[in-house]
C-alpha cells in the first residue's frame, strides 16, 4: 500500500508539472516592484560595457524605482535576427540598439516608443543640439523612435609602413597634392599588394556578401542602391555600372582588392589599406605598424562621405517602457553623450569639434578628426536602408554573386539584380 | 470472526454489495507504474514535439508580424504562396541535389570503408577510429575548420598547388559550393554508417561465403548475392537516417555558404530559417516547415513500403 501511495504522489506531481507547463508562459510578469531593465547591444567590448555600467550605476543612485540595468551583448552577425526572435518569443528587451539597415522596419512597425516628449522634457537635455541630419532615419510622421547614439563615418586606414616599403606615395601626400582619387588609391593598393605579397585594399565586412558596405565605393560615382523614395532599383544605372566595372577590374585585373574567399585583416597587418568606420581605431595596437586615417578617395563625382548609424530605442512592449525611456534620456544627455563619444561619435553639434573629440579619441589627430569624423557626419550619406531590408539584402547578395567571377558581364549581372529586387521595392 | 458474521448476515438478507474492492488493484498499480516510467518521455514528446507541431500548423494559417505585434488569420494564403514563390523551385532543386549527393556518397563510402575494414588486415582499428572520430566532433567546429580549408587561399588549394593544380574557389562557384557542402557533411557522418555496416557485415555467416566459393562464385557475385541481401536491413536503416538527416541540414550551409552563391546551396531548412527569422515572415516560414514535414514523412513512408521488395526477411 505504501508503494501505491508513493506512485500516486509521483503521478500527482507529474500531472501538476504538465498542467503548469501547459498554462505557463502566457502573460507578462506582473509589473510590480522596482523595474529591472535590459538593453540589448552588439558590443561585448569590455571598455564599452564598463562605461555603460558606470552610467547605469549613476542613474540608479537617483532612481530607486529601477533595481537593475543589464546590458545584454548579442552576437554582431546575427544581432537583428536574435533580437526579433526574442521579441517573437515574448522575451523582448526594454531597450535595444538598432542597426541603420533595419531602422525603417523598426521605426515604421510601431515596435518602438516615440521618444520626443521624454527627451525634450528631460532636464538639461538640449534636444535642439542634436544634428537634424542624424535624426532623419529614425523619424516617422514627425516622431522620433530611436536616438542615433552612434553616427560613425567611414574612412580609409592606411598601413604607411607597407606603402613606403613598396615605394608608394602615402595618401597624406596624395591629399596634399590634390591627387587622392579612387584611380590613384587603387593603383597604390595594387602596387603595394604586388610588392608585399599581402592584400591591397580591403573593404571591411564586405567579404563579397555584405554588399551594403560597397556604398563606401559607389557613392563616389554618384550611384545609389535604389532611388530616394525607395521605389526604383539603382543597380543598373549608368553610374552604378561604371562603379562596379571599376571595382571588378580592380579585383580581378589590377588585383588591388583581395578576391572572393580570401581573408585579410588590416589590423593584423594583412593589408595595405582598409575602408571601415573610425570606431575601429580601437583595434590598432600600440607599437604596431605606422598608420594613418584619411577620408574616402574622391570619385568621378568628387568628394563624398558615407556614415553608418546605430540607434537606441525603447520597445513599446516593455512593461517598464516609461522607466526605460527615462533611462535613455539620461544615457544620452550631454554629459553622458560626451563620455560615449570616445567610442561612438555623438550626434550633438556642440560635441562635434576636433578639440572635444580629441579628448576622447587619443589615437586620432585633430586633423583626422576634422576631415574624417566631423566633415563625414555633417556631409555623409547613410548606408543603404529600406523597409524589408533583410529580404532585399539577401536578393541583392544572391544577384551580385555572379559578378564575383573573373569573366562576369557587369551590366548583365546588375540588370539581373534589378530584376530580382524591383518587385520588392515596388511593394 | 467479524468477517464470518458479515457473510452469514449477507446471505440471509439476499444479494448485497460485497466488500469494497481496493482501488489500487495489482493491475492498476502495474499500469500506473508503466505510465510513470514513460511519463518523462511522454511529457518531453508532448511539450517539444506534438505541441510545437500543432502550433506550427496554426502559425502557418496566419500572417505574423513580429515587430508590429500583429497576428492575423489568413487561411490558406501562405499555402497558395508556395505556388507563387519564385525561389521555391531553386530551393527544392538544391535540397534534392544535396540529399541525393549525400545519400549516394555517404552510403557508398560507408559501405566501401566497412567492407575494407572487415578484412583481417593490420591497422584496421586505427582506420576505424580515424573515420569515426569526426562523428563525435562538434558540428560547427568541424564546419568552421573546413570553411578555412576551402577558402581560395586555404589548405585544400595549397595542397593542390604543391602538385601543380590550380584549385577552384570552392565555396564561390555554384557547382563546387554544393559539392563542398556535401563532402564536408559526408566526412562528418560517414563513420557512423560505416560502423553500422561493419556490425552488419560481421553478422553474415562465413559458411555462406565458403559454400559460394565452392560453387565458384566470384568475390563480386558473393558481394551482390550474399552480402547485400543479408545486410539489407542495415542499408534500410542507414538510408532512412541519412535521407532524413540530409533534409535537416542547416549549420553547414549557415557557416559555409549562407545559401550562396546565388541560391545554389539554399536548401529548404535554410530557406525557412531565412523567411522566418531574417525576413520576419513567420507565417510563411511555418508553411515551409509543414512542407518539409510532408516531404520527410512521404520519403520515410515510401522507403518503409519499399522495404518489402528489397530488404531480406521482409518479403
Amino acid at each position: 500500500m505504501r508503494a501505491g501511495k508513493a506512485l500516486r504522489g509521483v503521478a500527482v506531481a507529474l500531472t501538476g508539472a504538465l498542467a503548469l507547463t501547459a498554462c505557463g508562459g502566457g502573460g507578462e510578469a506582473a509589473d510590480s516592484g522596482p523595474a529591472k531593465l535590459r538593453m540589448t547591444v552588439w558590443s561585448a567590448n569590455e571598455a564599452h560595457l564598463k562605461l555603460f555600467n558606470e552610467i547605469a550605476d549613476e542613474y540608479r543612485k537617483s532612481h530607486p524605482d529601477v533595481a537593475e540595468i543589464k546590458f545584454d551583448p548579442l552576437p554582431f552577425d546575427t544581432y537583428t535576427t536574435t533580437l526579433t526572435t526574442q521579441i517573437a518569443g515574448g522575451n523582448a528587451p526594454d531597450l535595444a540598439w538598432v542597426f541603420e539597415n533595419s531602422a525603417p522596419d523598426f521605426v515604421a512597425s510601431g515596435a518602438l516608443l516615440p521618444l520626443d516628449d521624454t527627451l525634450k522634457k528631460a532636464e538639461g537635455y538640449q534636444y535642439e543640439d542634436i544634428s537634424p541630419a542624424t535624426l532623419k532615419l529614425w523619424q516617422n510622421d514627425g516622431k522620433l523612435y530611436a536616438y542615433p547614439f552612434s553616427t560613425s563615418p567611414f574612412g580609409v586606414f592606411v598601413n604607411t609602413d607597407m606603402l613606403k616599403k613598396a615605394g608608394q606615395k602615402t595618401p597624406a601626400e596624395l591629399i596634399a597634392a590634390g591627387q587622392w582619387t579612387w584611380d590613384n588609391a587603387l593603383t597604390t593598393a595594387a602596387a603595394t599588394a604586388a610588392n608585399s605579397g599581402k592584400a591591397g585594399l580591403v573593404i571591411r565586412d564586405f567579404d563579397y556578401k555584405g554588399w551594403d558596405n560597397l556604398s563606401t565605393f559607389w557613392t563616389g560615382w554618384g550611384a545609389q542602391a535604389w532611388s530616394e523614395d525607395g521605389k526604383t532599383c539603382g543597380f543598373n544605372s549608368p553610374e552604378m555600372v561604371d562603379a562596379m566595372t571599376t571595382l571588378h577590374k580592380a579585383t580581378f585585373t589590377q588585383k588591388a582588392l583581395p578576391g572572393p574567399g580570401t581573408t585579410a585583416d588590416f589590423f593584423a597587418g594583412d593589408s595595405a589599406m582598409t575602408i571601415t568606420q573610425i570606431s575601429r581605431a580601437s583595434l590598432l595596437k600600440d607599437g604596431g605598424f605606422g598608420w594613418d586615417l584619411v577620408p574616402l578617395p574622391a570619385g568621378p563625382k568628387g568628394d563624398y562621405a558615407v556614415v553608418g548609424q546605430a540607434g537606441l530605442g525603447v520597445l513599446k512592449k516593455s512593461p517598464h517602457a516609461k522607466q526605460a525611456a527615462d533611462f535613455l534620456a539620461f544615457f544620452t544627455n550631454p554629459t553622458n553623450s560626451a563620455k560615449l563619444a570616445q567610442f561612438f561619435p555623438a550626434p550633438r553639434q556642440s560635441q562635434l569639434t576636433a578639440e572635444t573629440l580629441a579628448k576622447t579619441n587619443p589615437k586620432l589627430k585633430p586633423e583626422q578628426l576634422q576631415k574624417v569624423v566631423i566633415d563625414g557626419i555633417t556631409n555623409g550619406v547613410v548606408k543603404p536602408n529600406h523597409s524589408g531590408q533583410a529580404e532585399l539584402s539577401q536578393q541583392v547578395r544572391a544577384g551580385l554573386d555572379p559578378l564575383w567571377q573573373p569573366n562576369a558581364d557587369v551590366k548583365v549581372v546588375l540588370d539581373g539584380v534589378c530584376a530580382k529586387i524591383q518587385p520588392l521595392l515596388a511593394k | 470472526m467479524t468477517q464470518t458474521d458479515t457473510r452469514v448476515g449477507s446471505a440471509s438478507a439476499g444479494p448485497a454489495p460485497g466488500p469494497a474492492r481496493p482501488f489500487w488493484t495489482s493491475r492498476r498499480r502495474d499500469q500506473l507504474t508503466g505510465f510513470v516510467f514513460i511519463a518523462p518521455q511522454l511529457l518531453g514528446s508532448v511539450v517539444f514535439v506534438i505541441l510545437p507541431l500543432i502550433l506550427v500548423f496554426w502559425y502557418s494559417l496566419h500572417e505574423w508580424n513580429v515587430l508590429a505585434g500583429t497576428f492575423d488569420f489568413v487561411g490558406t494564403e501562405n499555402y497558395q504562396g508556395l505556388a507563387d514563390d519564385p525561389n521555391l523551385g531553386a530551393v527544392l532543386r538544391a535540397t534534392g541535389l544535396f540529399s541525393i549527393g549525400l545519400v549516394v556518397f555517404n552510403l557508398g563510402l560507408a559501405l566501401l570503408l566497412a567492407v575494407l575494414l572487415n578484412q583481417r588486415l593490420r591497422g584496421t582499428i586505427v582506420f576505424r577510429t580515424l573515420f569515426f572520430s569526426p562523428v563525435v566532433v562538434s558540428l560547427v567546429a568541424w564546419t568552421i575548420v573546413w570553411g578555412f580549408l576551402l577558402q581560395d587561399n586555404g589548405g585544400i588549394n595549397g595542397l593542390l598547388d604543391t602538385i601543380g593544380v590550380d584549385g577552384p574557389n570552392w565555396l564561390r562557384g555554384e557547382g563546387t559550393a554544393m559539392v563542398s557542402v556535401i563532402v564536408v557533411q559526408v566526412f562528418k557522418n560517414v563513420g557512423l554508417n560505416m560502423v553500422l555496416f561493419l556490425a552488419a557485415l560481421q553478422g553474415v555467416p562465413a559458411d555462406l561465403y565458403e559454400a559460394a566459393e565452392v560453387d565458384g562464385a566470384s568475390r563480386m557475385r558473393q558481394f551482390w548475392r550474399i552480402t547485400v541481401p543479408l545486410i539489407s536491413p542495415t542499408i534500410l536503416l542507414t538510408s532512412i537516417i541519412t535521407v532524413v538527416g540530409s533534409l535537416q541540414v542547416f549549420a553547414q550551409i549557415a557557416v559555409l555558404t549562407q545559401g550562396g552563391p546565388g541560391t545554389s546551396t539554399t536548401v529548404l531548412v535554410y530557406y525557412l530559417y531565412q523567411q522566418a527569422f531574417q525576413f520576419h515572415h513567420f507565417g510563411y516560414g511555418a508553411t515551409l516547415s509543414i512542407l518539409l514535414f510532408v516531404i520527410v514523412l512521404a520519403l520515410t513512408v515510401l522507403q518503409w513500403q519499399m522495404r518489402k521488395r528489397w530488404v531480406f526477411h521482409e518479403s
